[in-house]
């Protein structure tokens, strides 16, 4: 996961302390992603062990108190990374997709009772998101508006899913030798 | 609180005999005052069926249709019409506009087929457009606003006046996600100023901006959420 990626984008805005890149990292996804300090600091240490990162010449010996800055090799890691699209090819382990197929084994109206109860579960969910949404939109805070966003539409995603599961179960339930087959 | 619109056990069936449909079964609801509830279901579910009751656009088979405090059955033909005009406002998918009046000509209609005299009617559709952000545009006529800002006008004509209750049946229809976004803020600030809504829609997204969300399966309430309080 790209801790690093996030602290060297920080980092090609000019030299920071460890201290400073995690106030600011926090400060754009902390909400959806806290970050503890020892964090920074191991993964500046990777980084200056890799070259991607260097001390400032004038600084503190404790890694602690020094500052860094991105180096070339850094500034390359970094635009490789953020021009590469991020792989979704492999679905993982879904809870709920074994809930409704495991549901399902006895029949479609447990399936169905499954699916409606997430999808209350989730349209819930939605409607917390969409009152956060309308907060952050009122601080102008642009990083969690955009996390928001992208927890919108993947619990819009889901209940989309729902919708079209509740539909396909009941298909298969009033015809038995049609699409759906177990 | 007392509620604006109240349905009690409502059912509604079309035709009869081998072709009836029962396109509502038994379903009850409540909606007070400043509240948006969302309306959810697949096609056919009978969400439409649901407005139109609500609204007094149709009568019930069975069960009691209440409207700020009137039950519309009891109602005649005229007294109905009457408290649709004053009392209620619709939203649909689109078409809700005269193409031959302005923005504030049809915002203002509703007043002056009540009598409520033209100099009035305007003021107030002045200021109900000045609520949705198109006081500047209230000259225009219909084909010169976008998709967003003729439902945006719709909504103005929707709450003008008296009204309590607003009803909307997709009315994001064809917009984009933003506009629709936007559209949709319009009508919770409007609720949140008094009115009590119903929201039929397909979107989650949209659906979950309501207070409260009721799910509608063949005619019937499966499920619905509670107040969601807190934060994420
Ligand atoms: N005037 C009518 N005469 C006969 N049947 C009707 C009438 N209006 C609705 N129905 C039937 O009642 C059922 C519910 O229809 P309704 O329009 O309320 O569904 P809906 O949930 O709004 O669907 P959609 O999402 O497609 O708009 C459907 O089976 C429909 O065919
Ligand atoms: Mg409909």
């Amino acid at each position: 996961m790209s801790v690093k990626h996030a602290l060297l984008a920080l980092l090609d805005q000019g030299p920071r302390h460890g201290y400073g890149l995690k106030h600011e990292f926090e400060a754009r996804l902390g909400q959806s992603w806290p970050l503890n300090v020892g964090q920074v600091y191991s993964t500046l240490a990777r980084l200056e062990r890799d070259g991607l990162v260097a001390p400032e010449p004038e600084g503190d010996e404790d890694t602690e108190r020094r500052a860094f800055r991105i180096t070339g090799a850094g500034r390359s890691a970094l635009a490789e990374w953020l021009s590469a699209p991020v792989p979704r090819e492999a679905l993982s382990r879904d809870e709920l997709l074994v809930k409704v197929v495991a549901a399902l084994e006895a029949g479609a109206e447990p399936a169905v009772r499954v699916i409606r109860a997430q999808r209350t579960a989730t349209l819930e969910l939605l409607q917390r998101h969409t009152r956060s949404k309308a907060e952050a939109a009122r601080r102008g805070d642009l990083p969690r508006l955009l996390t928001i966003d992208l927890l919108i539409a993947q619990a819009e995603a889901e209940v989309a899913w729902l919708d079209r599961c509740e539909a396909r179960v009941a298909a298969g339930a009033s015809d038995p030798g049609g699409e759906v087959r177990r | 609180m007392t509620a604006v619109l109240e349905l009690d056990q409502v059912a509604r069936v079309y035709g009869d005999g081998r072709t009836a449909v029962q396109a509502l079964d038994g379903v009850s609801l409540r909606v007070a005052p400043g509240e948006l509830v969302a309306v959810m279901g697949p096609s056919g579910s009978g969400k439409s069926t649901l407005l139109n009751l609500a609204g007094g656009l149709d009568r019930p088979t069975t069960g009691r249709v209440v409207v700020d405090g009137t039950e519309l059955g009891r109602l005649d033909r005229r007294r109905l019409a009457a408290l649709r005009r004053r009392r209620v406002g619709y939203v649909f998918q689109d078409l809700n506009l005269l193409p031959g009046l302005t923005a504030v000509e049809n915002v203002a209609l509703p007043g002056e087929l009540d009598g409520v005299g033209t100099r009035q009617a305007r003021a107030e559709a002045l200021a109900a457009l000045d609520q949705v952000g198109l006081a500047d545009r209230a000259g225009a006529f219909p084909d010169q606003l976008s998709g967003g800002e003729r439902q945006r006008v719709a909504i103005a004509r929707a709450v003008v006046g008296q009204r309590v209750l607003l009803l909307a049946d997709e009315p994001t229809g064809a917009l984009d996600s933003l506009a629709g976004e936007a559209v949709l803020e319009l009508l919770r600030a409007r609720c949140e100023a008094g009115i009590a809504g119903v929201l039929v829609t397909h979107e989650a997204r949209y659906a979950a901006i309501a207070d409260r969300v009721v799910f509608l399966a063949d005619g019937r309430v499966v499920d619905q959420t509670t107040v969601a309080g807190g934060v994420v």
